[in-house]
């Protein structure tokens, strides 16, 4: 009985060793056709409306005025942002507090370059206005290079990247997790809102940079200029879904949820969760610090209070009013959200906080998936009806 | 007439006041400065010493002091005017103060005549009234003589003034180092009796021995220095020590130099021991701030778990708190106002406890064991507590004063300025400290926390309520953070965003601590304060605020549990 059996029906019962393929989850699609549909259909609508603004003139029935774009151009900077949050919050289950500082970054870095190129075109040795203030005659070293626009496009990657790169190499690694890793970013983006509020830190101290005129030669006040950026923008925005798609769908993405819901047993199967994390948290860093980047020459200033603790939150609140773990979601929730902001502060803007206080507690007891979670919610609700 | 003098006595005392203040800014200052300030000073004195001028014209003055006053030679009536200072009589003062305001006249037969202020002429030498003659013009003076006129009063004051007229001349006169002043200083020695103001003419004296010709003399001037605690003697000092550019020193007795170099040395101990003290001093000043934005977190955090980002909100409501009871008082009881401090307390405790327990129940309960929920929701109850006190009180900070008994400081060792209100403070975040303790120790109340956090299933088998137990545990640290905010009012600005300030802050000193460590708390909020005060003169404030903070975002990666970790086998 001990010698091994040669029947053809107990060797076909004996599993043979299988092939790589099959582990691999089933390639899915990168969105359900109606999915790509509605995200089209809704891009090519925001796609139109810069050039309705510049087509028709003011007055025209059919006009968008500068102020709307300039107000949609912001929400998709915040929108990217969002999604950026939602990669690591969402998807990984590490909640950073300290988003705003990558955000000020990217914009910080592009904002040189505008302020050099604001200066450069007012006269050739000029410097821009706060270092004449601290009496400074030339750009200090870490300004060096600005003036080309390529190499300030490189830094909007670079700043955020390597912070969080070395930040994150060091937080992930001692294993900091849940809110102390929360605690510790706020903290990151507090001391970073310090030191950039410091005129000797030489960017701007408290007022930042503003007051920009040009980029690439172009003046930045141009209604032709302005529909540019909201271009680039929403092609970033939509780049940046389907890339975030893509990556979420993949393997590494599964890792990444793995972490999420089992950081302990991910790494008892055998992978080390660090390295995953680093990476998910440098890409985000850096997707965030392009949507700074793109925000600075549309909103026309950028300032330490960027930085500040409360708007690293409110950027969290964007993610969870949209849904986390969903795409959509952080870039509906970044719309929603700010949107009721911009109609609060005009209509009543004593009572914003109030609404804002009370999302922030609606959504964590109520909403817990979110915008879109409630309304998955009520499809399969509505399918159960239809079954029954 | 004489409104109008009293007018410009007015006026020369008001200069009086800022030249003082101005002198004390530039006591090191240069020369180029000094006969400014001597004029200054001389309108202030000229300006004082009439009042008893006129009184005590009648004793005469000898023709030998009068004559050199009317010389062509500048120099000579400098020589006149000190010797007419040193006289130490009213009556030369008041000659002197005729010649500073041109009052002063000579016949052409070279008789000196005085005219107060009034308009009476005398004769300073005989005492005898008479009318103003053909021949008599008035002295004109210029600058130097001006300056000279100043430091003869102030001489005049130092050896006719009372106690505190004595001590304020002498005090003027040690900042600036004049060889001239030395005979009229050893004067005042040889007849002053105050101890005090012996011990700064001996100072003075040495200051001015310290560049005599004689090397003996300056040995022993260096050697009566090493006993000054005042920070203006250091420049003398260094100033002997510095090299000419050909390379010798300002002082060329090696042996006084040895001198100077001890002095220096010991005067350098004392003022860096002062300043180390001083920092020692602010630094647990600002660690007893910490702690009490702190200590409540200690315990919704620490013990409870709950990621409270409205816990800046309730040091608010206590400083709030103490605000209206300071209303009240002032309003209904302004006899005790004094003591509304001691009313705010309870007060503030029960305010921030009720509202946190509100929370508890309300919000926080449905979401144990959620903590990056958690946090979310306590910010979005921040921003309507910080938006409803502006609504209730408005966006501008509101006044909170510090009682009396907290106003003012005290002085220790020659120069340490310690306020009470920062005395007041530590003492009583010691006290609070105590007061959890015991309450989390040797309280049921406090049995059931402790077995609540250990155990929350077994607590609850042997019958603990839990749900009441985390109700009353949240009111207590609220409550805590509410006596935090009273001693927060004393100190700084009330306004809706003071929470804002501290939630950072507050943070890094649990989790430094080490969570459910109250010792840990206790230590890392007084060690966080001490190095900032330390770091500050290196750094300046916010660099060294910035510093802390990366320290301890650095520090947690080294030992992410704290100072003082709780032993255990958990695993997450």
């Amino acid at each position: 009985m001990s010698s091994p059996t040669h029947d053809p029906a107990v060797l076909a019962a004996i599993p043979v060793r299988p092939s790589r393929e099959s582990f691999a989850p089933p390639r899915a699609r990168l969105f359900p056709p109606i999915v790509w549909a509605g995200v089209l259909v809704v891009a090519a609508l925001l796609a139109v409306l810069p050039l309705l603004n510049l087509v028709f003139p003011a007055g025209h029935a059919l006009h968008i005025s500068a102020f709307t774009i300039a107000l949609l151009g912001k929400f998709m900077c915040y929108a990217i942002a969002a999604l950026a949050l939602d990669l690591v919050w969402g998807y990984t289950g590490i909640l950073s507090l300290g988003h705003g500082l990558f955000f000020a970054l990217g914009g910080y870095a592009h904002g040189m370059y505008l302020m050099r190129a604001t200066a450069a075109a007012q006269g050739a040795d000029r410097l821009p206005d706060f270092m004449n203030f601290l009496d400074w005659k030339a750009y200090p070293w870490f300004w060096s290079f600005t003036d080309h626009f390529p190499y300030a496009m490189l830094l909007v990657v670079l700043a955020p990247g390597l912070l969080a790169l070395v930040f994150g190499f060091f937080a992930f690694r001692s294993r900091i997790k849940g809110v102390y890793f929360s605690i510790i970013t706020q903290a990151l983006t507090f001391a970073a809102m310090l030191l950039f509020f410091r005129n000797e830190t030489g960017f701007g101290g408290n007022n930042g940079f503003t007051d920009f005129r040009e980029i690439l030669g172009f003046s930045i006040t141009a209604p032709g200029t302005k529909a540019a950026l909201y271009l680039l923008t929403l092609a970033i925005l939509l780049g940046a879904l389907v890339f975030a798609r893509g990556l979420t769908q993949s393997k590494l993405g599964r890792v990444l949820t793995g972490i999420r819901d089992g950081e302990t047993r991910l790494m008892f199967v055998g992978y080390d969760p660090h390295w995953f994390k680093l990476f998910i948290w440098t890409v985000s860093a850096v997707l965030c610090g392009i949507a700074g980047a793109l925000y600075v020459p549309q909103v026309g200033i950028i300032n330490p209070g960027e930085m500040s603790p409360a708007n690293s939150i409110e950027m969290v609140i964007w993610v969870a009013t949209g849904g986390r773990g969903t795409l959509i979601g952080p870039i509906i929730g970044a719309g929603v959200v700010n949107g009721l902001k911009t109609w609060f502060t005009g209509v009543f803007p004593e009572f914003w906080l109030y609404a804002l206080g009370l999302i922030f507690v609606l959504v964590t007891l109520f909403l817990p998936r979110g915008i879109v979670g409630l309304v998955l919610m009520l499809r399969e609700r509505l399918q159960a009806r239809r079954a029954a | 007439m004489h409104f109008l003098f009293s007018l410009i006595r007015l006026l020369a005392r008001l200069m009086a006041v800022v030249s003082d203040a101005w002198r004390r800014q530039v006591s090191s200052a240069s020369g180029v400065l000094r006969p400014i300030a001597g004029l200054v000073l001389a309108c202030a004195l000229l300006a004082v010493v009439p009042q008893h001028a006129h009184a005590a014209t009648a004793t005469p003055i000898p023709q030998t002091l009068l004559a050199p006053l009317a010389a062509d030679d500048t120099d000579e009536r400098l020589a006149g005017i000190a010797a007419l200072g040193e006289l130490a009589s009213p009556a030369a003062a008041a000659v002197l103060d005729a010649l500073g305001s041109d009052r002063l006249f000579a016949t052409e037969s070279g008789r000196i005549l005085i005219q107060d202020a009034q308009g009476a002429v005398s004769d300073p030498e005989t005492g005898e009234t008479l009318a103003l003659p053909e021949d008599a013009s008035s002295i004109s003076i210029n600058n130097r003589l001006r300056v000279g006129i100043a430091n003869a009063l102030a001489a005049q004051q130092i050896l006719t003034g009372d106690v505190p007229t004595r001590l304020a001349a002498v005090r003027s006169l040690q900042r600036d180092v004049d060889p001239e002043r030395a005979p009229l200083l050893r004067k005042a020695l040889e007849q002053e009796k105050d101890p005090q103001i012996i011990a700064l003419l001996r100072l003075a004296l040495a200051n001015i021995d310290l560049v005599s010709e004689d090397s003996a003399t300056r040995l022993s001037a260096a050697q009566a220095l090493a006993n000054a605690t005042d920070a203006g003697v250091k420049t003398v000092l260094a100033a002997r020590l510095v090299k000419e550019a050909d390379g010798s020193y300002v002082e060329p007795d090696a042996s006084v130099r040895a001198a100077v170099r001890i002095a220096l040395h010991r005067l350098d101990i004392h003022l860096s021991r002062i300043e180390w003290l001083g920092n020692l001093f602010y630094g647990a000043s600002l660690g007893s701030v910490l702690l009490l934005a702190a200590l409540g977190l200690a315990i919704t955090f620490g013990l409870m778990g709950i990621i409270n980002m409205a816990h800046g909100e309730l040091l608010m409501i206590g400083a709030y708190a103490t605000y209206v009871v300071q209303y009240l008082f002032r309003q209904f009881a302004p006899g005790f106002t004094d003591w509304y401090l001691l009313a705010a307390l309870p007060v503030a405790f029960a305010a921030s406890a009720l509202v946190g327990m509100a929370l508890e129940r309300s919000v926080i309960r449905w979401l144990y064991g959620r903590p990056l929920e958690t946090l979310l929701a306590t910010w979005g109850i921040s921003l309507i507590l910080m938006q409803g006190v502006r609504s209730l009180f408005g966006a501008q900070n509101v006044e909170v004063g510090n009682p009396s008994w907290m106003s003012g400081s005290m002085v220790v060792l020659d120069g340490l300025v310690l306020p009470y209100n920062r005395l007041v403070i530590i003492g009583f975040s010691l006290a609070v400290v105590v007061l959890v303790w015991v309450l989390l120790n040797r309280t049921r109340l406090g049995l059931f926390v402790r077995a609540v956090t250990q155990n929350r299933r077994m607590a609850s088998c042997v019958g603990v309520p839990t749900g009441r137990v985390d109700m009353l545990t949240f009111g207590l640290g609220s409550g805590i953070a509410g006596l935090g905010g009273v001693a927060l009012s004393q100190l700084g600005n009330v306004g809706p965003d003071l929470g804002q300030a501290y939630i950072v802050d507050s943070f890094m000193v649990v989790v430094l601590g080490g969570v459910g460590q109250l010792a840990g708390t206790v230590i890392a909020a007084i060690g966080l304060g001490e190095i900032n005060k330390f770091l500050e003169p290196y750094s300046g404030a916010v660099m060294a605020k910035i510093t802390i903070l990366v320290l301890i975002v650095l520090f947690i990666q080294k030992r992410p549990q704290g100072l003082f970790a709780l032993k255990g086998r958990s695993v997450e």
